[in-house]
């Protein structure tokens, strides 16, 4: 049985350095109510519940449960929750939705980062019997792989300092980081600060829905033509950083290769980054590439990747946009890579 | 509105894991001055070593020794190091692919500046003192211009093998618990026990999250509730927790203070455990200092009637 499953709407919360004044829930509740205002449904009308979290940013154990409350889990609801981007959130709900058992899905993710300390945070996802216990960092890690982009000759500095000033220039009211930010000084060289994302706390979550369900909800629904999502071998020692064949292989398996794309929605915390994906995603110069300002303007962890999905289906709604690819990552020097491919219905 | 509250937080554990033969094998190695790889089926060497092919992901279990010298692959330099990293001063993270392997291992090189460092910088291991099994026992890298070490030809057996770690991991956090749960332990500083109403369905949550779970709506409206309740379900525990002064066995209960939507956990003390039973009537008792109910005792009224806590179970 083969579906078409789109995006209906999106919503996301301003990023900000810290959000202390607000538990999760707290934090997370407006963007619910947002986004369903957005389609008209109440939380007892979503067939499927899909979220995104990380214990290890909140420093409790199943943190995510207490998100619940601000999705009316009583009664109960058909629900779901991955420890990771919500990204990885929505291609389980489009999965459960493609399967026919459910017509609508709510998916949402959300991060606090401000509690901890994020670099050390995020060195608890590496390999705990050779990385972790040398506590590299997640500039460390995104440093040796730009240098070794730079050793290549595929950037230098002032290119990777040029991608975060074109970043930052957006005119995007919900980012942490606008307008004209300052290189900065070496966090871990060769990345300065402006090469860096910001460290912030936010939310976000959209609404899919399946056939004429998705027409009735959204005037211009941004269906998703093809999603996928792999990853590299864990050991960074075995990859080539300068490369991205995981990135090749999603985009490749959810179609984006099939015709160009206008608009691309690069999860890339790092400058440097960017410069891969748009080699693994073969995106020529006329791409508008993060028109929202990605993740060097606002990199909430867990929801950075659904966001990159919503602000390209959103284009789609407003019709600034016709065909779309998002792309999604997780782990240390773009592990774990997903790719969506999203149109709107041809005008 | 004042403040929300914040304090410290620190998780820490230390993660005890065990190795299978191949992690063995080469932490055992790095206790005894030796680096070993292991050979995939198309004749590469992996350093550091792991268990499957990460190409076509057939068990790989061919160990074979490399030099303690190599080239780096890639580095960055860390003018700040953070707690629990290799080197306190000033270091560059590196990938050194070693003489004899074909992929690279990450580690710290010790060298007096980021001028000194460059990729295909030549390199060699220097040794920890105290060599437990660890990818630590590598101290770092050090700047090297000699020629290429000659490995060993270790097999990868080892008499007295390393079979597992302790990889301990420690995180700080600043725990803030928002506004609604602020609101609610602030009134218990005095000794007051605060919920919040549902405008949608007017239950009364307490301790009050500042969400509605039934209507997933934002609740706000303050509800002074209790301070007596009514006893809707208990256990009585036999087992005697860790660091804890009561005396077993006592009894732990679910009480719903008057006027709340829903019932709260607490001990219940005053009475012998054996006469605690559904419907008791109880109020809090506060010890001197607490920031929170000590236990709740009987209040000597009759007890409440079934149907007038039955949804509260």
């Amino acid at each position: 049985m083969t579906r078409d499953i789109a995006v209906v709407a999106f919503a996301q919360s301003d990023v900000l350095r810290t959000t202390e004044e607000q538990s999760e829930v707290e934090m997370l509740m407006p963007v619910l109510h947002d986004v369903l205002d957005r389609t008209g449904l109440k939380t007892a009308d979503i067939d499927f519940t899909c979220s995104g979290s990380s214990d290890y940013l909140a420093g409790r154990a199943f943190s995510f449960t207490l998100a619940l409350d601000g999705v009316g889990a009583w009664p109960p609801i058909s629900e779901s929750h991955v420890e990771m981007d919500g990204a990885w959130a929505l291609y389980e709900a489009w999965t459960k939705l493609l399967t026919g058992d459910a017509d609508t899905a709510l998916v949402y993710s959300y991060g606090k980062s401000s509690p901890g300390s994020l670099r050390d945070v995020l060195t608890r996802q590496l390999d705990p019997y050779y990385v972790a216990p040398l506590w590299p960092d997640s500039v460390a890690l995104a440093a040796l792989q730009a240098q070794a982009l730079i050793d290549a000759g595929a950037t230098d500095e002032p290119a990777l300092a040029a991608i975060g000033a074109r970043s930052r220039a957006v005119d995007n009211p919900r980012a942490q980081l606008k307008g004209d930010v300052p290189q900065g000084e070496y966090v871990v060289r060769p990345l300065r600060t402006g090469d860096c994302p910001p460290i912030g706390d936010g939310a976000a979550a959209v609404v899919l829905a399946a056939g004429e369900r998705a027409r009735d909800l959204c005037t211009r629904p941004a269906w998703i033509r093809g999603i996928d999502h792999r990853i590299e071998a864990h050991s960074l020692g075995v990859r080539d950083l300068t490369d991205s064949p995981s990135t090749r292989l999603a985009a490749e398996k959810a179609g984006a290769f099939e015709r160009p794309v206008e608009t691309a929605e690069l999860h890339a915390p790092f400058s440097s980054q960017e410069i891969v994906l748009r080699k693994a995603l073969r995106l020529d110069a006329d791409v508008r590439v993060n028109p929202s300002g990605g993740a060097l303007a606002a990199n909430p962890m867990m929801a950075a990747g659904l966001i990159r999905i919503g602000e390209a289906a959103a284009r789609i709604h407003r019709g600034e946009s016709d065909r779309a690819l998002a792309h999604a990552t997780s782990g240390p020097c773009l592990q774990q890579n997903l790719v969506a491919v999203l149109e709107g219905d041809p005008r | 509105m004042p403040a929300v509250l914040k304090a410290p937080l620190v998780v820490e554990f230390p993660f005890t894991r065990s190795l299978g033969p191949v992690q063995s094998a080469f932490l055992s190695g790095l206790r005894d001055r030796v680096v070993l790889g292991v050979k995939t089926g198309d004749g590469r060497t992996l350093v550091p070593p792991v268990e499957y092919d990460p190409v076509t992901a057939e068990e790989i279990r061919d160990l074979v020794e490399v030099a303690p010298t190599g080239t780096v692959t890639t580095w960055a330099w860390n003018h700040e190091p953070r707690r629990g990293q290799p080197l306190s001063s000033p270091f560059a993270w590196v990938l050194v692919r070693l003489d004899g392997a074909d992929t690279a291992l990450l580690h710290a090189l010790d060298a007096p500046g980021p001028d000194a460092v460059h990729t295909g910088l030549r390199v060699r291991v220097r040794w920890a003192e105290d060599r437990v099994g660890a990818i630590t026992d590598i101290a770092c890298f050090e700047p090297y211009d000699g020629d290429p070490a000659e490995p060993g030809g270790h097999s990868g057996a080892f008499e007295d093998p390393v079979t597992g770690i302790v990889a301990a991991a420690r995180l700080d956090y600043t725990y803030s618990p928002g506004r609604a749960q602020s609101a609610y332990i602030n009134a218990l500083s005095e000794r007051r026990n605060v919920g919040e109403r549902c405008p949608s369905c007017r239950k009364v949550y307490v301790p009050p999250r500042g969400a509605c779970p039934t209507c997933g709506v934002a609740t706000s409206e303050q509800v002074e509730v209790g301070p007596g309740g009514t006893v809707t379900t208990f256990c009585i525990v036999n087992i005697k927790a860790k660091n804890l002064d009561i005396e077993v066995p006592y009894v732990y209960g679910h009480i719903a203070l008057d006027g709340a939507g829903l019932a709260l956990h607490g001990r219940i003390g005053g009475i012998p455990y054996d006469q605690v039973r559904m419907g008791l009537r109880v109020e809090p008792v506060w010890t001197e200092g607490g920031r929170f109910p000590d236990h709740y005792r009987p209040t000597g009224e009759p007890d409440a009637d079934y149907e007038t806590y039955k949804e509260l179970l």
